[in-house]
């Protein structure tokens, strides 16, 4: 049985609605902060829902972002069904961008998306197919301490 | 002022096309949005971006600027800095983020 | 410095603030076109300098908590951008300035950029 402190929520995303983007991020942390949960873990869980909100957006025609609240620990996983990643390696890295113009004009396609993400996270975990598409798990410690099994 | 000046004094790390270096800067642009640079920066400026892609070049040339400064200590792709030689646009490098960059181009320029 | 004073410094104009929120105290300030890096390099409480008028742009400062947006180049947001900062309590400002010039004449008055160490290896990277 859940305690009070655990709670959660699942969102669909629709692809190519920039003018959406961060609305996803926006709502989460409005219903974090009025659960109490500190500031500056709202602020990491903001930007990696920003994050992968941004990716679906760009990248698929929709997908879906679900968030666990923990006694010690917040749970963040994005799946799409979007183009899926070639090298993910190569992804991860600052900088490096598969964006189009379109997207950059947007004010996105930086290169870095998933390196946000994944600085923000205690646990970082991403699985992708080509063709088939993505899946992005992090998980933010509330006490702050990174998890050395991560 | 040169552009090497500005190496000189903001410690930029320049990549290719130095020989450049001796052209006059006429002032400064900072921005991302390629669009918004075509539409309004100048012939001789200094732009400070975060982009790294080849286009950046093809901007950079075609608005006759002095030289591009890539600043939050990204680094510019290869093809960037191969298509920069070609064109010989100076690419310089810092890890200072765009504020601080601009702030210490704009208290030089007004300095002097 | 306050946000009002900012405002004089830069010539601006008033897009979406309350007087409560001119009286906020702005140490820092964070200049980007490109949101990604805003969520990655930002501190809570700097100010945005940016061109981007969209709804994104007042939705990242939402999301690191940033004090206020001035909007340079004279660009003026979109009006569901200023839809949003209003029901998010974002202060908005327009200069005519352009970056360059913005963020210029604000380090000469003493505000500093939002510089942090890249967080590598084991740290966390607060915000």
């Amino acid at each position: 049985m859940k305690s009070e402190s655990e709670f959660g929520g699942s969102v669909s995303v629709v692809g190519h609605g920039f003018e959406h983007a961060g609305r996803v991020s926006n709502d989460i942390k409005k219903t974090l902060l009025a659960k109490g949960i500190p500031e500056g873990i709202v602020r990491r869980v903001s930007v990696v829902i920003f994050e992968v909100e941004v990716n679906i957006i760009s990248y698929a025609e929709t997908g879906i972002i679900k968030y666990q609240v923990l006694p010690d620990s917040i749970i963040i996983e994005a799946t799409d069904q979007g183009q899926g990643i070639a090298d993910i390696e190569l992804a991860q890295q600052e900088g490096y961008s598969t964006a189009d113009d379109k997207i950059r004009e947007m004010g996105f396609g930086a290169g870095m998306g998933l390196s946000n993400i994944k600085k923000f996270s205690d646990v970082f975990e991403i699985k992708s197919d080509v063709g088939k598409g993505t899946y992005v798990r992090s998980v933010i410690n509330i006490d702050g301490k990174k998890d050395h099994r991560g | 002022m040169n552009l090497d000046f500005f190496v000189e004094k903001l410690e930029l790390q320049c990549k290719c096309c130095w020989e450049n270096l001796r052209r006059e800067v006429a002032g400064g642009y900072v921005g991302d949005l390629l669009s918004d640079v075509i539409a309004n920066s100048n012939s001789g400026d200094i732009w400070v971006t975060r982009q790294v892609h080849q286009n950046i070049v093809a901007v950079a040339t075609l608005k006759e600027h002095a030289g591009i400064i890539i600043i939050q200590g990204v680094q510019p792709e290869k093809e960037t800095i191969e298509k920069a030689a070609k064109e010989g646009m100076p690419i310089m490098v810092s890890s200072l983020p765009a504020f601080e960059m601009v702030g210490k181009i704009y208290n030089l320029m007004h300095s002097t | 410095m306050k946000l009002a004073e900012i405002k004089d410094i830069l010539d601006a104009e008033i897009i979406v603030a309350t007087p409560n929120q001119l009286e906020i105290d702005i140490k820092t300030a964070f200049g980007a076109d490109l949101m990604s890096d805003v969520l990655g390099h930002a501190r809570s409480g700097c100010l945005l300098i940016t061109g981007l008028t969209t709804p994104q742009g007042v939705r990242t400062a939402y999301a690191l908590d940033i004090a206020a947006i001035v909007f340079c180049r004279g660009k003026w947001p979109l009006p569901q951008s200023i839809e949003i900062a209003r029901e998010l309590g974002i202060p908005l400002l327009s200069t005519k300035y352009i970056m360059f010039e913005t963020c210029g004449r604000l380090f000469e008055e003493g505000i500093i950029g939002c510089i942090r160490e890249i967080c590598v290896g084991d740290s966390i990277c607060e915000i």
